[in-house]
């Protein structure tokens, strides 16, 4: 899932500027399960909102809506109602949502409630860690499982590089190095001579540095 | 069609270091880090002072991600004031593009020998928010040398009218864990092409020596030159400090004990390099010592000269 945090109330409050009236729209998606934009995540900073302007004098009418998803145009579309009362639109959806609510209402002010981080999973209650660098080629199958494009700090194809100590990465001993992790399952399955292969340059025109990318699937269209 | 690289018999490459490995010799390198300003004065110094007491001198690459004068530009320096440059060249900050463009401009301006590594991570350095590049990695690299110079080529495919012909060197982290993983890199980074190989700095002759049975045991110190690394420290707080934070280097107690406890740590530091030079040079298949002073450049002819290295062969 796509993992997101909350800005800081200040900043949120900031960007609303002169706003009256505030629409607050949470996603049901990622960012409910991660904990940061639900509904509840939706009532806390409305109502954090609501204390904060008028603790400054400059109060505020607030109302909610979470929407099943905020990447899908269809349920996008269901807060037409809601937007046009509203002065402004605080989204606490990942940048996919604030862009699409951007989109879909050009006239109207979205101010993104959260930093979208990474693509990752929870670990314990309240950890979530990055597993998946959205390269465009994925080469799991190779490599134990465990991915050198974002689980190495300089995305290694060959790794480990020298900074690599105890199995600790060099940037934070608290980051295991993916090419010891990946050298230690493949010996566990027996396949530890597959280190010795040279994978080739990375072709990154699937990743990011192709520009933003596309995906059609001929076979669903209508 | 491209022809084969090789024009002077058996070598790949002008390289004195090269020429000075295949009849024998015991070569010995140094490393400086050029300054953190837009002069060569340092680097020239340190040239002059240093130069009949080694063969090359390896130019950091902004070491520890902290912008210096560029490796390529100090090249130049060294070989105008008679100095013999091993340059560096990192993956942290350049595409493959901007590699093989200061490839070819190095190679250009006369530097021979080229030392290829991943790069310290941007965040230890002095613009911890940097965007990093890593487009490719220190193997990558070393095969991108290779196919430059033994296949007149760039990666994309397109000919070169003229090749850089480098003598390709490359590092190892010996006393890191797992140490068999250290040596199945090693041997993937000399399929790469690596030609000579520097490694992190030894204190710990033994895990070292470890090591280097396992790579004979491979059969790798026939296939290239391992050059021990060595770093002469002034302080107990500085061996501290790489004992605790420098990755790849292993430090024993007793030697810290040592420093702790000397009247005079700068010759003590002195003493002990000078000894380690002596007991790694025993080891079979070390081919020569690559001295990283840090800091410390001025250190350099005293050891090579306690060391007993200091009448430097000439190269043909």
């Amino acid at each position: 899932m796509i993992v997101a945090e909350q800005k800081p109330l200040a900043e949120i409050a900031e960007n609303i500027m002169e706003a009256q009236k505030v629409l607050v729209v949470g996603c049901g998606g990622c960012v409910t399960v991660c904990l940061s934009g639900g509904q509840k995540e939706v009532d806390i900073l409305a109502t954090s909102l609501r204390i904060l302007r008028k603790k400054e004098g400059k109060p505020i009418d607030t109302a909610t809506e979470t929407l099943e998803r905020q990447c899908d145009k269809e349920y996008v579309d269901k807060l037409a109602e809601k937007i046009q009362a509203a002065d402004c639109v605080v989204s606490l959806a990942c940048g996919v949502g604030v862009q699409y609510l951007s989109e879909r209402y050009p006239d109207k002010c979205v101010v993104p409630a959260q930093n979208t981080k990474f693509i990752g999973g929870t670990t314990e209650h309240g950890v979530w860690e990055e597993r998946c660098g959205l390269c465009g080629e994925c080469i799991l199958a190779r490599t134990g499982g465990i991915c050198p494009i974002i689980r190495c700090s300089k995305s290694i194809l060959n790794g480990p590089c020298g900074g690599s100590q105890d199995g600790k990465c060099e940037v934070n001993p608290d980051v295991p190095c993916a090419w010891t992790l990946i050298y230690e399952k493949l010996k566990r399955q027996g396949r530890e001579d597959a280190i010795y292969e040279v994978f080739p340059v990375k072709d990154w025109s699937k990743s990011r540095d192709g520009g933003p990318r596309k995906y059609v699937r001929e076979d669903v269209l209508l | 069609m491209s022809e084969p690289a090789k024009q002077d018999g058996e070598f790949t490459t002008e390289s004195k270091l090269e020429r000075l490995f295949a009849r024998g010799e015991f070569v010995v390198t140094s490393e400086i880090g050029p300054q953190k300003g837009a002069s060569a004065e340092s680097v020239i110094h340190h040239t002059e002072q240093s130069k009949a007491y080694c063969d090359g001198f390896n130019i950091t690459d902004n070491q520890s991600a902290v912008v210096r004068l560029s490796s390529i530009a100090a090249a130049v320096h060294i070989m105008r004031h008679g100095g013999n440059p091993v340059i560096q060249m990192t993956c942290r900050d350049r595409n493959r593009i901007a590699i093989q463009s200061d490839l070819l401009g190095a190679y250009s301006l006369g530097v021979r020998d080229v030392l290829c590594l991943s790069g310290d991570h941007q965040s230890f350095g002095n613009h911890p928010t940097a965007r990093n590049v890593f487009d490719i990695d220190s193997i990558q690299l070393i095969a991108l040398v290779k196919m430059m110079r033994d296949e007149r080529r760039l990666l994309c495919g397109d000919e070169l009218k003229t090749e850089p012909r480098f003598y390709i060197g490359a590092v190892e982290s010996p006393t890191g864990d797992p140490v068999e993983l250290r040596v199945m890199r090693l041997a993937k980074k000399v399929r790469a092409g690596a030609q000579f190989i520097q490694t992190q700095a030894v204190f710990d002759v033994e895990k070292f020596a470890a090591w280097m049975d396992l790579v004979r045991n491979s059969g790798l110190d026939q296939r290239v030159n391992i050059m021990a690394g060595v770093i002469p420290v002034k302080s107990v707080r500085a061996l501290r400090y790489m004992k605790d934070n420098v990755a790849g280097i292993s430090v024993p107690d007793e030697l810290v004990d040592r420093m702790a406890n000397a009247e005079n740590p700068q010759e003590e530091g002195k003493t002990i390099a000078v000894e380690l030079i002596a007991q790694l040079r025993r080891i079979a298949g070390v081919k020569g010592i690559h001295i990283m002073p840090v800091g410390w450049e001025d250190v350099l002819p005293e050891i090579v000269t306690r060391a007993g290295l200091q009448l430097r062969p000439v190269a043909d």
